[in-house]
């Protein structure tokens, strides 16, 4: 076989491209420096423990998980459904509406947040909390419907109509049979749906409000003070629970089939 | 009144073309009726009516003398068999079987004989225990059908099930299916495009073609005796010509060659039909009697047992088929007879 040297060094080069200031990052959280710097002169664990320390972080942390989890949990039960009817009836407009589900994944985040600020805080002015669970509930919705419908459209329709033969109601062969054969895309565009909204900064920067703050606003304030690698800490921790994310979906999924 | 019983049924998409024009079909207990035509005939939505999945827009279904017209699907107590199998990935082949039986909430004991009894019956024994994707076409394929059956359904319906199988092994199903339906008695409807298949599993075969049953009779008055020129042609009749009837079972072709069928006759028919192998294709003697037309070969196909010729004539292009101990070159002039009981009239 004939090996392509000058693909692979290009190949090469992106990766460190791509790599190599994650890396500086992860090196930097473990330096003795007071900021961020790069080489570094000896090795700590403490910005670490002030990441734990940091009650605007832990505290941000939370919310975050705690926002990120019922948005994506509300996305699935209103999500699941509404992915079913598309890939299954001949809903009107049924193209259409798929690409409308797809918009918030193509429309720049800023114009996505400003649009939800426009709505939730000044027109409607929902309380900040509730404002919050339905902003990242509407960011998660796309994913859910895009991941578990193209799981549903893989799905041989006749297991339904057989299931219909033999005594099911619509609803129950939704329940016994569509399913328990959804749940690797289920569990899939939950945590796609839940990372992108743990990760979201524009429609949380948007939303908060005093008292009120996102994991990743509360990283921003942060850095607008303090350059201090602590930031590097925090970062790597998110970085692992992503990676952790993300090899669940590989292991359950696939990666390719949802991308 | 039959046990089955479709009357006038309409069926149309968006209310445009016809799919199903006045369906009538009737059948009785214990048979096993073929649905058999082209791929868009209409086979597979009768079947749909049938069970339920399509809402006919005109028409009535009866079946045991009661209107299901307006039952849905899952109260009609029909074992469905698809193309695809439809198995539950999720359940093993016991779970699958016992499914139409738990939502019937039998107690366990009974489930447990009666999913027993079916997979003895179509011989998956051994296998209850694992999923569906670690099984064999065949096999899946008798899942199917046993998942059907054990719910004791009033109709058995087969949407072309062996379509999926290879050859040696679809042969050997419909037998299996055939003993199966025999043994429990079950009224079966049964959709394919197979003709051989079809012949061979069915007490009554209905043709179809474009929405309407072009012939519903036994597999042998089919074969032997089609009514229409659609039903002919798809069962093998190669050659058609234009005749004029001029007094009861005789007609006159285009060139005045008078032909004799002593075939049903019926007014109004006037195209003559026969099969390749039904000619007798003889030497040009120059001396045409009743029932023969000459011609030059143009084309000679080997068949294995047999040569087929490719004979123009005046009456138009005909086969003939004719075993090899006398064997004709392209060129040659030719009659051909055809024999006044074989000749039938469409």
């Amino acid at each position: 076989m004939r090996k392509n040297i000058g693909l692979k060094i290009f190949a090469g080069l992106v990766f460190a491209f791509l790599l190599v200031p994650l890396l500086i990052i992860i090196v930097t959280s473990f330096g003795t420096n007071t900021t961020i710097q790069f080489p570094i002169k000896g090795f700590t664990l403490e910005w670490y423990s002030k990441v734990f320390n940091n009650e605007a972080f832990m505290d941000s942390f939370f919310l975050s998980l705690q926002v990120a989890f019922i948005a994506t949990l509300l996305a699935l039960i209103i999500g699941v459904p509404a992915a079913y009817s598309l890939a299954r009836h001949r809903v009107f407009g049924r193209n259409w509406i798929k690409s409308f589900f797809l918009s918030p994944t193509i429309v720049p985040g800023l114009v996505v947040g400003y649009a939800m600020y426009q709505f939730i805080v000044i027109k409607f002015q929902f309380p900040i909390i509730q404002g919050l669970f339905l902003g990242h509930f509407l960011i998660c919705l796309p994913y859910v419907i895009r991941v578990v419908g193209s799981t549903i459209e893989q799905l041989d329709f006749s297991i339904e109509e057989v299931s219909w033969t033999l005594g099911c109601t619509k609803l129950q062969a939704f329940i016994k049979v569509v399913l328990p054969n959804i749940t690797s895309g289920i569990f899939a565009s939950f945590m796609l749906a839940f990372i992108n909204s743990f990760n979201n900064i524009p429609v949380s920067q948007f939303l908060s409000g005093p008292g009120v703050t996102m994991l990743p606003t509360s990283l921003m304030n942060y850095i607008e003070y303090n350059y201090d690698p602590s930031v590097s800490a925090l970062s790597v921790i998110l970085m692992l629970g992503t990676i952790v994310l993300m090899y669940v979906i590989e292991k359950t999924l696939g990666l390719a089939s949802i991308s | 009144m039959s046990y089955v019983e479709l009357k006038d049924i309409r069926v149309s998409y968006d209310n445009k073309a016809n799919i199903l024009k006045d369906l009538n079909l009737s059948i009785e207990k214990g048979e096993l009726v073929s649905l058999l035509g082209p791929s868009g005939c209409g086979k597979t939505t009768t079947l749909r009516v049938i069970a339920g999945l399509i809402e006919p827009n005109d028409g009535e279904f009866l079946v045991d003398t009661q209107n299901l017209t307006k039952v849905p699907v899952h109260k009609r107590e029909f074992g469905m068999v698809f193309q695809s199998y439809a198995l539950f990935p999720h359940l093993t082949i016991k779970e699958n079987v016992a499914f139409g039986l738990k939502l019937r909430k039998e107690k366990k004991n009974s489930i447990d004989k009666k999913v027993k009894d079916i997979l003895a019956i179509t011989g998956l024994e051994e296998l209850g225990d694992r999923y569906p994707k670690q099984l064999s076409g065949g096999q899946r394929q008798r899942v199917a059908l046993a998942r059907a059956l054990v719910i004791e359904p009033k109709l058995l319906l087969l949407d072309e099930p062996l379509s999926n199988l290879d050859a040696k092994l679809r042969l050997a199903m419909r037998i299996e299916i055939k003993r199966i339906q025999r043994q429990l008695g079950i009224t079966s409807v049964f959709v394919t495009h197979d003709q051989e298949e079809c012949f061979s599993i069915s007490d009554r075969v209905a043709v179809m073609n474009k929405g309407v049953i072009e012939q519903f009779d036994t597999p042998e008055e089919i074969y032997n005796n089609p009514k229409t020129e659609f039903v002919a042609r798809f069962i093998g009749f190669e050659n058609f010509f234009e005749l004029t009837p001029t007094e009861e079972w005789n007609y006159k072709a285009v060139d005045g060659t008078v032909f004799h069928s002593t075939r049903d006759w019926e007014p109004g028919k006037h195209t003559g039909t026969i099969r390749p192998d039904d000619i007798e294709i003889t030497r040009n003697n120059k001396q045409n009697e009743n029932n023969m037309v000459s011609g030059i070969i143009k084309v000679r196909t080997f068949l294995g047992k047999s040569y087929q010729y490719e004979v123009e004539t005046p009456i138009g292009k005909l086969l003939a088929n004719k075993t090899d101990d006398v064997v004709y070159q392209v060129g040659d002039e030719v009659t051909l007879s055809m024999p006044s009981h074989k000749l039938i009239i469409v």
